[in-house]
């Protein structure tokens, strides 16, 4: 135990922190690309990227052991790479093609990869966390000691099933971790209109449930902290909620004009709230460094839209499969 | 062959499906000591235990969103909703997750998902603990609807339901609950789609689910007094539904009617109108007449009650209208 204890207060080993760093720009560069096809015509549908949050989902998905499941919301695209789907399968699914995640039945805010355990994107606010409370049910009935990880945001703290959810995953010490992305906005409205406190952490303190608090920017911290909650929730000692302090960098939605967000509060969040520019300060990236990460991972995004635009497009009629088991 | 009530097959189908299979178990509000609000899952503490037999807090949202998340891991959970009216307070979870994730997921995921319900006016329990709401489910692509009628069917399709790897909502009628029947010693399992023509006749076809069976089955008796011979079919699932059977029947008779206890309007009764007049009309000597609740809510005093739902009496004079236009 101290042994552990010893390791976790430690920092990340340099290899680590920089393979942390990759897969956010992986992600950023990925949401940008997103940004770019959205408007150049060629991407259908609603399109949420997770820009300003990449810390959130790298920490938590690295945390995550072999077996272990999560749902996310409708801003998606961030933990499905982080947890190791590949650009192509998420970039193919966009595009609506067979080669798709979800074999172009879903789109950006249906994810699915059960071989990683990701059990689906929603696009109901809080529509995903009772099936958490569910899979971490059947781990702890069939005894294994596996951890089911739900994401939302604070907006969906207001909604039932997140309090039902909690309550029922603490009443039964079920082994999940409810990972509350604090954005500050739900939707355009801000946590003044509809949060009446400021610390999330007290509605899950209220169910009687382990609480920690991280700074969502700080990619290192994120993954400590979450190890922390995992290893709770799997060693049987009930669930755990991880409120994660973040910033969108962007709109709600691919295309949102912002109008309700306060002039220049982007531009100052992005100079001092960018979870890259932290962890590029703390590994202290040469030029070089830096340029190589660029480029390898600017070529696993641009790989994946010729991916994705040689895909095969489902034959209309393929929508009447998969209605039924 | 022993004889069992509609309330003891449920209860006989669960234990044993319990018995032969660790991932199947229960979920609900006040089902373990107290065995349940109308006591179907009465003795299943004592045998199965507390993880199996699962109390849960008043969280129908969670009831059925755990019941996903479990099934989607390979379990085979039976959630009980104590009221069909308390579905309004799950529907997200039923209609937009357990009916959707296989599909929004490409095929890779099921969700096996029972939820028991039950309900039914006949004893003033007012307007929101009455409402007969199975309609609602068949119009979501993805969702399975089953309302059993007897309890040989409640063996055989419960049975059916728990091992369908789709969500399948169960539906049981609180007025059926004493009704008793023999039923065989082994559970013989009854595809889902399937019909059951409950009784033989030549002039016209009832088609009924539930508790409407039963006052059919009386009109149908009371109608070979008056020389009209009635078949009745029960559709016994909503969805899937077995056309060919009410067709092949309407065929022989040229004349039907739908009878359920949900409201008339919009109601089951509806679609299998439909149905019939596609696939039949060639072969029908009358309009299709529909019996169901008249369009209010479920009032409280049992004079009230017994006016808005309808009975053996409204099933025979439709029989007759059937008759009588075709005379």
């Amino acid at each position: 135990m101290a042994k552990v204890e010893s390791r976790r207060n430690a920092g990340l080993s340099r290899e680590r922190l920089r393979a942390f760093y990759r897969e956010m720009l992986l992600i950023r560069r990925f949401e940008e690309k997103v940004e770019e096809r959205f408007r150049a015509g060629e991407l259908s549908g609603f399109l949420h990227v997770a820009i300003g949050q990449e810390a959130v989902a790298v920490g938590v998905c690295q945390a995550m052991a072999d077996g272990d499941v999560f749902a996310s919301t409708h801003r998606a695209h961030a933990h499905a790479l982080a947890r190791g789907m590949h650009p192509n399968a998420l970039m193919a699914e966009l595009y609506g093609k067979l080669e798709g995640c979800s074999r172009g039945y879903g789109g950006s805010m249906h994810l699915y990869d059960v071989g990683i355990g990701f059990l689906g994107a929603n696009a109901v606010v809080g529509g995903g966390l009772p099936a958490i409370a569910g899979a971490a049910l059947a781990f702890k009935l069939r005894g294994e000691p596996r951890v089911a990880v739900a994401f939302f945001g604070d907006g969906a703290t207001n909604i039932g099933t997140f309090h039902e959810s909690l309550n029922l995953a603490q009443l039964w010490r079920l082994p999940a971790v409810f990972v509350c992305e604090n954005n500050h906005y739900a939707e355009s409205t801000p946590a003044s209109q509809q949060l009446p406190i400021g610390d999330l952490s007290k509605r899950a303190v209220a169910f009687g449930m382990r609480s920690l608090t991280v700074d969502g920017q700080d990619v290192e911290a994120v993954y400590r902290a979450a190890g922390r909650a995992l290893e709770h929730a799997r060693s049987g000692k009930g669930p755990v909620f991880l409120l994660a302090e973040t910033y969108r960098l962007v709109g709600h939605y691919v295309g949102d004009p912002q109008v309700y967000r306060p002039k220049g509060e982007v531009q100052a969040l992005r100079e001092t709230q960018d979870p890259l520019d932290r962890a590029a300060e703390r590994l202290a990236l040469s030029e070089e460094e830096r340029a190589a990460i660029e480029r390898e991972v600017e070529e696993l995004v641009e790989g994946s839209v010729a991916f994705a635009k040689a895909g095969t497009d489902p034959r209309p009629e393929d929508a009447l499969e998969n209605v039924y088991a | 062959m022993p004889e069992l009530s509609y309330r003891e097959a449920v209860r006989d189908t669960l234990s044993r499906a319990m018995r032969q299979d660790a991932d199947v178990f229960l979920m609900g509000e006040d089902i373990a000591e107290m065995g349940g609000s109308m006591a179907v899952t009465q003795g299943l503490l004592a045998e199965f235990g507390p993880e199996r037999v699962r109390n849960t807090p008043i969280s129908e949202m969670a009831i059925v969103g755990a019941g996903i998340g479990a099934a989607m891991q390979g379990m085979r959970p039976v959630v009980e909703i104590m009221y069909e009216d308390f579905t309004t307070l799950a529907m997200e979870q039923i209609v937009n997750q357990a009916a959707k994730h296989r599909y929004m997921s490409g095929g890779q995921l099921k969700v096996p998902l029972t939820i028991r319900t039950q309900g039914g006016a006949g004893w003033s329990p007012g307007a929101q603990h009455a409402q007969q709401v199975e309609a609602w489910f068949v119009h979501v692509p993805g969702l399975k609807v089953v309302f059993a009628s007897t309890p040989t069917d409640v063996r055989g399709l419960l049975w059916s339901s728990i091992y369908d790897d789709n969500t399948v909502l169960f539906f049981e009628h609180r007025i059926l609950y004493g009704i008793k029947e023999e039923v065989p010693d082994e559970i013989e399992p009854i595809p889902l789609g399937k019909a059951r023509i409950q009784r033989e006749g030549e002039d016209v076809t009832v088609v009924a689910t539930g508790r409407l069976v039963h006052e059919s089955l009386k009109a149908a008796a009371e109608a070979e007094q008056e020389g009209i011979s009635v078949e009745v079919v029960d559709p016994r699932t909503l969805q899937p539904l077995d056309e060919d059977t009410i067709v092949r029947s309407v065929q022989k008779t040229s004349r039907c009617v739908v009878a359920h206890e949900a409201v008339t309007r919009m109601g089951f009764g509806a679609e299998v109108a439909a149905v019939v007049q596609h696939r039949a009309f060639d072969w029908l000597d009358a309009p299709v007449e529909r019996v169901g609740a008249r369009f209010a809510p479920i009032p409280f005093a049992p004079v009230m009650e017994q006016f808005v739902v309808p009975h053996a009496a409204d099933v025979l004079q439709a029989i007759r209208r059937t008759v009588g236009r075709s005379a």
